[in-house]
Protein backbone atom coordinates (compact mmCIF):
# COMPACT_ATOMS: atom_id res chain seq x y z
CA UNK A 1 0.00 0.00 0.00
CA UNK A 2 1.71 3.09 -1.33
CA UNK A 3 0.17 5.44 1.39
CA UNK A 4 1.05 3.19 4.36
CA UNK A 5 -0.95 6.04 7.18
CA UNK A 6 -3.95 7.69 6.70
CA UNK A 7 -3.59 9.94 9.59
CA UNK A 8 -5.71 12.61 12.26
CA UNK A 9 -3.46 15.06 13.32
CA UNK A 10 -4.51 18.19 14.57
CA UNK A 11 -0.23 19.24 14.26
CA UNK A 12 -0.20 18.16 10.77
CA UNK A 13 3.29 17.97 9.68
CA UNK A 14 5.24 17.70 12.74
CA UNK A 15 7.84 15.64 14.64
CA UNK A 16 5.61 12.59 15.38
CA UNK A 17 5.22 12.32 11.36
CA UNK A 18 8.04 13.52 9.97
CA UNK A 19 10.60 11.64 12.02
CA UNK A 20 8.45 8.95 14.39
CA UNK A 21 6.83 7.49 11.47
CA UNK A 22 8.32 8.85 8.58
CA UNK A 23 11.59 7.67 9.14
CA UNK A 24 10.48 3.34 9.67
CA UNK A 25 7.99 3.89 7.06
CA UNK A 26 10.80 5.30 4.61
CA UNK A 27 8.37 7.81 3.94
CA UNK A 28 8.75 10.17 0.44
CA UNK A 29 5.66 12.03 0.49
CA UNK A 30 2.92 13.28 2.65
CA UNK A 31 -0.03 14.16 0.88
CA UNK A 32 -1.57 17.00 3.39
CA UNK A 33 -5.41 17.30 2.78
CA UNK A 34 -6.69 20.58 4.31
CA UNK A 35 -9.18 23.17 2.55
CA UNK A 36 -7.68 26.56 4.31
CA UNK A 37 -3.88 25.56 3.89
CA UNK A 38 -4.71 24.27 0.19
CA UNK A 39 -6.09 27.79 -0.55
CA UNK A 40 -3.02 29.61 1.01
CA UNK A 41 0.37 29.88 -0.64
CA UNK A 42 1.38 31.15 2.89
CA UNK A 43 0.96 28.34 4.89
CA UNK A 44 1.97 25.65 2.16
CA UNK A 45 5.29 26.94 2.68
CA UNK A 46 5.45 27.05 6.05
CA UNK A 47 4.77 23.28 6.17
CA UNK A 48 6.66 22.61 3.36
CA UNK A 49 10.00 24.09 5.06
CA UNK A 50 9.39 22.14 7.97
CA UNK A 51 9.54 18.83 5.97
CA UNK A 52 13.16 17.48 5.19
CA UNK A 53 14.58 17.51 2.02
CA UNK A 54 13.97 13.51 0.80
CA UNK A 55 10.74 14.11 1.95
CA UNK A 56 7.83 15.95 -0.61
CA UNK A 57 4.57 17.84 1.10
CA UNK A 58 1.79 18.02 -1.44
CA UNK A 59 -1.49 20.01 -0.56
CA UNK A 60 -5.36 19.05 -1.51
CA UNK A 61 -8.31 20.75 -0.36
CA UNK A 62 -10.63 17.92 0.63
CA UNK A 63 -12.33 18.25 -3.24
CA UNK A 64 -9.20 17.64 -5.32
CA UNK A 65 -7.86 15.12 -2.91
CA UNK A 66 -10.99 12.82 -3.90
CA UNK A 67 -10.09 13.30 -7.56
CA UNK A 68 -5.94 12.56 -6.97
CA UNK A 69 -6.28 10.05 -4.13
CA UNK A 70 -6.25 6.77 -6.75
CA UNK A 71 -2.32 8.44 -8.50
CA UNK A 72 -1.23 8.75 -4.85
CA UNK A 73 -2.17 5.32 -3.99
CA UNK A 74 -0.62 3.82 -7.38
CA UNK A 75 2.52 5.45 -6.30
CA UNK A 76 5.58 2.81 -6.11
CA UNK A 77 6.54 4.65 -3.06
CA UNK A 78 5.62 5.29 0.52
CA UNK A 79 3.39 7.78 1.41
CA UNK A 80 1.36 9.60 4.43
CA UNK A 81 -1.81 11.58 4.27
CA UNK A 82 -2.16 13.75 6.73
CA UNK A 83 -5.56 15.58 7.98
CA UNK A 84 -6.73 17.70 10.95
CA UNK A 85 -9.95 16.62 12.23
CA UNK A 86 -12.20 13.75 11.97
CA UNK A 87 -14.65 15.38 9.79
CA UNK A 88 -11.98 15.92 6.81
CA UNK A 89 -11.49 11.97 7.14
CA UNK A 90 -14.95 11.61 6.95
CA UNK A 91 -15.06 13.10 3.89
CA UNK A 92 -12.19 11.29 2.75
CA UNK A 93 -13.40 7.92 3.50
CA UNK A 94 -17.01 8.11 2.25
CA UNK A 95 -15.73 10.17 -0.86
CA UNK A 96 -13.26 7.56 -1.92
CA UNK A 97 -14.29 4.18 -0.38
CA UNK A 98 -10.75 3.29 -0.34
CA UNK A 99 -9.34 4.16 3.03
CA UNK A 100 -10.02 0.94 5.08
CA UNK A 101 -7.40 1.51 7.92
CA UNK A 102 -7.36 5.33 9.83
CA UNK A 103 -4.77 6.62 12.87
CA UNK A 104 -5.60 8.91 14.98
CA UNK A 105 -2.61 10.73 15.75
CA UNK A 106 -3.57 13.62 17.94
CA UNK A 107 -6.59 15.61 18.32
CA UNK A 108 -5.81 17.66 21.24
CA UNK A 109 -7.64 19.75 23.99
CA UNK A 110 -10.06 22.06 22.78
CA UNK A 111 -13.08 23.86 24.48
CA UNK A 112 -15.89 20.92 24.02
CA UNK A 113 -13.63 18.06 23.79
CA UNK A 114 -13.60 15.22 26.50
CA UNK A 115 -10.36 13.74 27.37
CA UNK A 116 -10.28 10.11 26.05
CA UNK A 117 -6.44 9.67 25.75
CA UNK A 118 -3.14 11.69 26.39
CA UNK A 119 -3.30 12.94 22.93
CA UNK A 120 -7.04 12.15 22.00
CA UNK A 121 -9.96 14.53 23.00
CA UNK A 122 -12.60 14.32 20.93
CA UNK A 123 -16.04 16.21 20.36
CA UNK A 124 -19.69 14.82 20.46
CA UNK A 125 -19.54 15.22 16.90
CA UNK A 126 -15.65 13.65 16.59
CA UNK A 127 -17.64 10.34 18.08
CA UNK A 128 -20.16 10.19 16.27
CA UNK A 129 -18.25 10.59 12.77
CA UNK A 130 -15.65 8.00 14.36
CA UNK A 131 -18.74 5.49 15.07
CA UNK A 132 -19.97 5.83 11.59
CA UNK A 133 -16.51 5.21 9.93
CA UNK A 134 -15.98 2.08 12.32
CA UNK A 135 -19.77 0.99 11.36
CA UNK A 136 -18.95 1.16 7.55
CA UNK A 137 -15.92 -0.98 8.16
CA UNK A 138 -12.60 1.46 8.79
CA UNK A 139 -10.15 0.19 10.98
CA UNK A 140 -9.54 2.87 13.65
CA UNK A 141 -7.07 3.02 16.01
CA UNK A 142 -5.59 5.73 17.52
CA UNK A 143 -1.46 5.44 17.79
CA UNK A 144 0.54 8.65 18.39
CA UNK A 145 4.10 6.94 17.70
CA UNK A 146 4.87 3.49 16.70
CA UNK A 147 6.40 3.01 19.64
CA UNK A 148 3.14 3.29 21.32
CA UNK A 149 0.69 0.20 20.88
CA UNK A 150 -2.55 0.67 18.64
CA UNK A 151 -5.47 1.52 20.88
CA UNK A 152 -8.34 0.09 19.35
CA UNK A 153 -11.16 3.13 18.68
CA UNK A 154 -14.01 1.18 21.24
CA UNK A 155 -11.11 1.21 24.47
CA UNK A 156 -10.57 5.36 22.79
CA UNK A 157 -14.16 6.01 23.64
CA UNK A 158 -14.80 4.25 26.45
CA UNK A 159 -11.58 6.17 27.57
CA UNK A 160 -9.64 2.48 29.09
CA UNK A 161 -6.53 2.79 26.42
CA UNK A 162 -3.49 4.26 27.85
CA UNK B 1 -1.98 20.17 30.82
CA UNK B 2 -0.16 23.05 29.98
CA UNK B 3 3.46 22.37 29.64
CA UNK B 4 5.61 25.58 30.06
CA UNK B 5 7.69 25.59 32.89
CA UNK B 6 7.81 28.86 34.49
CA UNK B 7 11.01 29.17 35.75
CA UNK B 8 10.95 31.94 38.83
CA UNK B 9 13.34 34.55 38.12
CA UNK B 10 16.83 34.64 40.74
CA UNK B 11 18.14 37.06 39.16
CA UNK B 12 18.34 39.33 36.22
CA UNK B 13 18.33 37.96 32.50
CA UNK B 14 21.82 38.12 31.13
CA UNK B 15 23.62 41.36 30.06
CA UNK B 16 25.80 41.74 27.79
CA UNK B 17 28.94 44.13 27.14
CA UNK B 18 26.79 46.49 25.12
CA UNK B 19 24.04 46.52 27.81
CA UNK B 20 21.20 45.19 26.08
CA UNK B 21 19.24 42.82 28.07
CA UNK B 22 19.16 39.81 26.40
CA UNK B 23 16.38 37.40 26.72
CA UNK B 24 15.00 34.49 24.10
CA UNK B 25 12.67 31.17 24.09
CA UNK B 26 13.52 28.13 23.80
CA UNK B 27 11.03 25.50 22.60
CA UNK B 28 10.65 22.14 21.88
CA UNK B 29 9.27 18.21 22.23
CA UNK B 30 9.08 16.77 26.00
CA UNK B 31 11.52 18.36 28.43
CA UNK B 32 13.95 19.33 25.86
CA UNK B 33 14.11 23.00 26.22
CA UNK B 34 13.55 22.86 30.37
CA UNK B 35 16.68 20.20 29.76
CA UNK B 36 18.69 22.59 28.15
CA UNK B 37 17.98 25.70 29.64
CA UNK B 38 19.44 23.96 33.48
CA UNK B 39 22.26 22.93 31.96
CA UNK B 40 23.34 26.27 30.24
CA UNK B 41 22.64 27.56 33.43
CA UNK B 42 24.92 25.11 35.49
CA UNK B 43 27.96 25.91 32.86
CA UNK B 44 27.50 29.59 32.57
CA UNK B 45 24.79 30.33 35.58
CA UNK B 46 22.81 32.35 32.66
CA UNK B 47 19.76 29.86 32.33
CA UNK B 48 17.62 33.03 33.54
CA UNK B 49 18.04 34.39 30.25
CA UNK B 50 15.77 32.03 29.22
CA UNK B 51 11.91 30.51 29.42
CA UNK B 52 11.03 27.04 28.05
CA UNK B 53 8.34 26.04 26.24
CA UNK B 54 6.84 22.35 25.28
CA UNK B 55 4.47 21.23 22.85
CA UNK B 56 3.79 18.25 24.85
CA UNK B 57 0.14 17.55 24.99
CA UNK B 58 -0.81 20.60 23.09
CA UNK B 59 -2.60 21.15 19.55
CA UNK B 60 -1.30 23.43 17.02
CA UNK B 61 -3.17 26.37 17.98
CA UNK B 62 -2.30 25.90 21.47
CA UNK B 63 1.28 25.54 21.40
CA UNK B 64 1.13 29.31 19.07
CA UNK B 65 -1.29 30.84 21.36
CA UNK B 66 1.29 29.10 24.52
CA UNK B 67 4.40 30.45 22.43
CA UNK B 68 2.76 33.93 22.17
CA UNK B 69 2.06 34.43 25.57
CA UNK B 70 5.49 33.38 26.59
CA UNK B 71 7.24 35.70 24.19
CA UNK B 72 5.12 38.56 25.27
CA UNK B 73 5.25 38.42 28.68
CA UNK B 74 9.31 38.10 27.95
CA UNK B 75 9.26 41.11 25.05
CA UNK B 76 10.93 38.51 23.65
CA UNK B 77 12.26 38.44 19.61
CA UNK B 78 14.65 35.23 19.84
CA UNK B 79 12.86 31.67 19.64
CA UNK B 80 15.42 28.77 19.83
CA UNK B 81 13.37 25.38 18.28
CA UNK B 82 14.63 22.23 18.36
CA UNK B 83 13.37 20.34 15.04
CA UNK B 84 13.07 22.01 11.76
CA UNK B 85 9.83 19.92 11.31
CA UNK B 86 8.76 20.22 14.54
CA UNK B 87 5.03 22.03 15.45
CA UNK B 88 6.97 24.38 17.91
CA UNK B 89 8.99 26.03 15.04
CA UNK B 90 6.12 25.89 13.03
CA UNK B 91 4.18 28.05 15.76
CA UNK B 92 7.51 30.22 16.04
CA UNK B 93 7.69 30.82 12.28
CA UNK B 94 3.76 31.76 12.38
CA UNK B 95 4.50 34.43 15.59
CA UNK B 96 7.68 35.66 13.01
CA UNK B 97 5.22 36.58 10.74
CA UNK B 98 3.17 38.83 13.32
CA UNK B 99 6.17 40.05 14.31
CA UNK B 100 9.15 40.83 11.68
CA UNK B 101 11.88 41.93 14.48
CA UNK B 102 11.25 38.35 15.64
CA UNK B 103 14.24 35.63 14.74
CA UNK B 104 13.79 31.91 14.83
CA UNK B 105 16.82 29.47 15.45
CA UNK B 106 15.98 25.73 14.66
CA UNK B 107 18.18 22.88 15.88
CA UNK B 108 19.90 24.37 18.76
CA UNK B 109 22.05 22.54 20.83
CA UNK B 110 23.90 23.44 24.00
CA UNK B 111 26.85 24.39 22.20
CA UNK B 112 24.62 27.50 20.31
CA UNK B 113 23.00 28.18 23.19
CA UNK B 114 25.92 28.91 25.38
CA UNK B 115 27.52 31.12 22.31
CA UNK B 116 24.36 33.01 22.39
CA UNK B 117 24.45 33.70 25.62
CA UNK B 118 27.89 34.36 26.32
CA UNK B 119 28.14 36.00 23.29
CA UNK B 120 28.79 39.80 22.35
CA UNK B 121 26.72 40.24 19.34
CA UNK B 122 22.97 41.35 19.30
CA UNK B 123 20.22 40.27 17.09
CA UNK B 124 20.24 38.38 13.69
CA UNK B 125 24.52 38.47 14.23
CA UNK B 126 24.49 36.39 17.93
CA UNK B 127 22.25 33.89 16.00
CA UNK B 128 24.67 33.40 13.19
CA UNK B 129 27.69 33.10 16.14
CA UNK B 130 25.11 30.46 18.12
CA UNK B 131 24.53 28.50 14.80
CA UNK B 132 28.14 28.51 13.94
CA UNK B 133 29.11 27.56 17.03
CA UNK B 134 26.31 24.65 17.59
CA UNK B 135 27.39 23.19 14.02
CA UNK B 136 30.75 23.03 14.94
CA UNK B 137 30.02 21.02 17.80
CA UNK B 138 28.67 17.90 16.20
CA UNK B 139 31.76 15.79 16.09
CA UNK B 140 32.09 11.83 15.74
CA UNK B 141 34.41 10.66 17.93
CA UNK B 142 35.32 7.03 16.54
CA UNK B 143 36.39 4.34 19.47
CA UNK B 144 39.81 2.97 17.87
CA UNK B 145 37.96 -0.78 16.75
CA UNK B 146 36.15 1.67 14.05
CA UNK B 147 39.52 3.79 13.38
CA UNK B 148 41.55 1.05 12.99
CA UNK B 149 38.51 -0.30 10.16
CA UNK B 150 37.93 2.41 8.87
CA UNK B 151 34.47 3.11 10.79
CA UNK B 152 32.36 1.18 8.93
CA UNK B 153 28.52 1.12 9.70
Amino acid sequence: MPIELYRIDDRLVHGQVVVGWGQPLNVTFVVLVDDAIAASEWEQELYRMGAPPEMTVTFESVESALKHLPAYQARSEHGILLVGDVATMQRLVNGTGSITVVNVGGIHHKQGRTARLRYVFLTPEDETELRALAASGVTITAQDVPATTPVPLEQVLAGTGE
Amino acid sequence: MWAVTSRTMTSRASTPAHGLLRRAIVAGHGDFAAGLISAVHQISGKGDAFRSVSNRDLSAVGLEEMLRAVVSANDAKIIFTDLPSGSCTIAARRLAREDPSMVVVTGVNLSALLAWVLGTESGVAACEHAVERGRGAMTVIPGSVATESGLAH
